[in-house]
């Protein structure tokens, strides 16, 4: 995962940062002196070196969660308080989506953009380098005073990372500012990040590709930058307000001094929305790579995939009040987000169907990276049938807050986004390493995963239905089986991830099978005219693109 | 650099100055929200909100062929040691007529302290049709130890109430004013 540093002509670096919009760099050639070790790191501006320090970021932050996620299923293996304090179980509930979300899924996918996108379009680096390493070290710093909170009087957030107010304001502990200002980090880290693939993408590609020849991956994450670009400054408005209320004495949110809470969840949902498809999004992007790849055949539709995911991601902006049916909304309002929500069914539909198509006929064979996605398709689409259920406004009423809630969302973000990242990792590993990823172990991780995962969340559909509430670390007894089912599930896909940080270290320590340049026998993109793995920079001149031989969307 | 350079960094600036303001638009747009959001409840009565100033008597005439049942509900907030009852809990009221209801406030605390009920109607269709007079609501009070206070409520339902609408429910909650007692939070 760690690329080599090659030698490093001064001529090439020169070129690559005045070609990639650098113009803060001094030309008078500091590049002579590379900085080694931490330093290097703390200091790089290659997108490939901040990629990779993203992609470990979320990797720690993955299993951060996923231990809070633990010790949620500890607790609810069985009924009763058994394991730990019902004040801690609500801060590892929220902390766990809290991270999961803005530390895991987002910066994996924001390393994905920085390691792919220059290399997919044929940049030398992104368009802003210096501005890339900031937004990625915002991140630990962030997520530090995140996690500092745990060990605060009165502890973490503990409002579930929905953070509700006035639970959070009123209600809240001491703590919430801290809160409050990782989260301004995080929305920073974000926007910074989305400027940065956008002025990449519109600037930097190979003469001749035009945006209708970009990779999907590239398509997808333009449009998810937008999402950022448009949904961060109304969660930095909202917790903004949050510290107001909280500290200044104002009432945006508290009854009592003419505030509405209902306002609260009217913008964060505003914000919460889009947020979701900003976590999807790019994983639709990963699929539409890898299937065509070991299905041997070019991608069915993709002017049709293009302007679904543009749907998608407007429609996301008129659906928000479907998470909020149960405070008392108008019909009228009721019946515009139930159907505008069904609307967002026939985009996602067209995606589905066209990765079924390209599988049609096609050659398939049966790579890690290929499982991972097929894995995806299928799990991916019951997560989007059970957000169908939940759309309908009715019998939302009896699913919301419930496990039911827990099993949708969970069933889009794991088996869904998690999944495409580590199907994104198994398929480019060898460009960024080198050598192909451990195939026993795949697979073994691969299994362990489906399973694990099925096993955890499948049963909430029925708790959930069945009436067990969400958050809450104690149920009633008809509950036990399904939850201990969930746990074992749980414990298994936690456990089992551990292979991938075996399969990743012996791919750092280049164990394993040398991968050649066109790392996969039907994969198209100009990252496979790399060699493997992948210089530190690539692309100095332009690379060539002509696009009635290289444009995935050629007839 | 060459004249392809160039052109990108030019093209580069040329985004981010545009991305730059597409930014600063929706950080405006968020702190719109807030004042829209008031002004979409006002016309719409969506959130349950009651003008929060004393309306005057709406002349017509009284539909008597409707009657709507009206329901008192009240509810004390954490941190004031506060009863608010109303003396009936329900009356019946024909459109177009004036109607008068009595809530009873008492302090159970030790010491003297001040709150205010906020009132929240629904089905909010029927927030903006629900006119008061005179109310309690419109300022905080202040109760001495152990006092107790009678405040009248005088009403009158606007005979535009949606037609589909027969029942509103008019509840108080009773929220403390100035530095809560206690705190707001219990380690």
């Amino acid at each position: 995962m760690v690329p080599e540093l090659p030698p490093r002509p001064d001529k090439h670096q020169a070129i690559s940062d005045t070609a990639a919009g650098g113009s803060a760099v001094d030309q008078g050639g500091h590049h002579h002196e590379q900085p080694t070790g931490l330093l290097r790191w703390l200091l790089t501006t290659n997108h490939k070196e901040i990629g990779t320090l993203y992609m470990l970021f979320a990797l720690l932050m993955f299993f951060i969660g996923g231990t809070m996620a633990l010790i949620v299923r500890a607790e609810l293996f069985q009924p009763g308080m058994t394991f730990v304090v019902p004040e801690f179980f609500n801060q590892m509930t929220t902390m766990h989506g809290l991270i999961m979300v803005f530390g895991a899924i987002m910066p994996a996918f924001v390393g994905l953009a920085n390691w792919l996108i220059p290399v997919q379009i044929g940049a030398p680096d992104m368009a802003l380098p210096r501005l890339n390493n900031f937004s990625f070290w915002l991140l630990p710093v962030s997520f530090t005073i995140l996690l500092s909170t745990l060990f605060m009087e009165g502890g973490g957030p503990n409002f579930g990372w929905t953070f509700y107010a006035p639970l959070s304001t009123t209600y809240g502990p001491p703590s919430t500012s801290f809160f409050i200002l990782a989260m301004h980090l995080a929305g920073i880290s974000s926007i910074l990040g989305a400027i940065n693939i956008i002025a990449t993408i519109l600037n930097l590609r190979t003469p001749n590709m035009r945006l209708m020849d970009m990779p999907l991956f590239v398509w997808t994450w333009l449009i998810t930058a937008f999402l950022l670009i448009a949904v961060m400054p109304v969660l930095a408005g909202v917790i903004t307000m949050m510290l107001l209320d909280i500290n200044f004495g104002t009432s945006f949110f508290d009854a009592a001094g003419g505030g509405d809470p209902v306002l609260f969840q009217h913008l964060f949902w505003f914000f919460g929305h889009p947020e979701v498809y900003i976590m999807i999004l790019p994983a639709f992007g990963i699929v539409s790579a890898i299937v065509p790849t070991f299905a041997r055949k070019r991608l069915f539709g993709y002017a049709s995939m293009v302007y679904a995911t543009a749907s998608i991601a407007l429609l996301s902006f008129v659906v928000w009040a479907h998470h909020m049916f149960t405070v008392g909304l108008p019909l009228t309002a009721q019946l515009f987000f139930m159907y505008s929500t069904m609307l967002i069914a026939v985009p996602t539909g067209v995606k589905v169907f066209n990765w079924i198509a390209t599988l049609f006929r096609g050659s398939i064979s049966f790579e890690l990276p290929m499982l991972f996605s097929l894995a995806f398709i299928v799990q991916f689409t019951i997560g989007g049938l059970s957000g169908v259920m939940l759309a309908i406004a009715p019998v939302d009423f009896q699913y919301h807050d419930t496990y039911f809630v827990v099993a949708h969302f969970h069933y889009v973000l794991v088996p869904g986004a998690v999944f495409a990242i580590l199907a994104a990792a198994y398929y480019w590993l060898p460009k960024w390493s080198g050598v192909y990823p451990n195939v026993k172990l795949g697979l073994a991780h691969f299994w362990l995963s489906v399973i694990g995962v099925n096993l955890t969340f499948f049963p909430m559909h029925f708790s959930g239905l069945a009436g067990m509430p969400r958050r809450i670390p104690d149920y009633a007894l008809q509950f036990a089986d399904f939850n201990m089912l969930s746990s074992i599930g749980g414990f298994l896909f936690g456990i089992s991830q551990l292979l991938f940080v075996a399969v990743i270290v012996l791919c750092i320590r280049k164990k394993g099978e040398k991968a050649p340049a066109q790392a996969w026998e039907g994969a198209e993109g100009l990252e496979w005219q790399l060699p493997s793995p992948a210089p530190l920079h690539t692309f100095d001149t332009p690379p060539e693109f002509i696009p009635e031989r290289d444009s995935p969307s050629r007839h | 650099m060459n004249a392809q350079q160039r052109e990108r960094q030019q093209g580069v600036a040329r985004t981010i100055r545009r991305t730059l303001l597409a930014l600063v638009l929706m950080v405006g747009f968020t702190i719109a929200l807030v004042p829209l959001y008031d002004v979409f409840c006002e016309v719409t009565g969506l959130n349950g909100k009651t003008s929060d100033t004393a309306q005057v008597v709406a002349g017509g005439d009284v539909d008597t062929s409707r009657k709507i049942e009206v329901q008192f509900v009240t509810r004390t907030s954490a941190g004031l040691p506060w009863r608010l009852a109303s003396e009936t809990h329900t009356i019946w009221v024909h459109p177009g007529e004036v109607a008068l209801a009595r809530f009873t406030f008492m302090n159970t605390g030790l010491e003297k302290t001040s709150g205010r009920a906020v009132p929240s109607v629904s089905p909010s269709e029927g927030a903006r049709h629900f006119r008061k007079m005179e109310c309690f609501c419109f300022q905080e009070q202040w109760l001495e130890a152990g006092e107790r206070m009678e405040m009248p409520l005088v009403f009158q339902i606007d005979p535009q109430l949606p037609q589909g609408v027969n029942k509103l429910t008019l509840a108080y909650t009773l929220y403390p004013q100035g530095p809560v007692l206690g705190g707001t939070y219990e380690h």
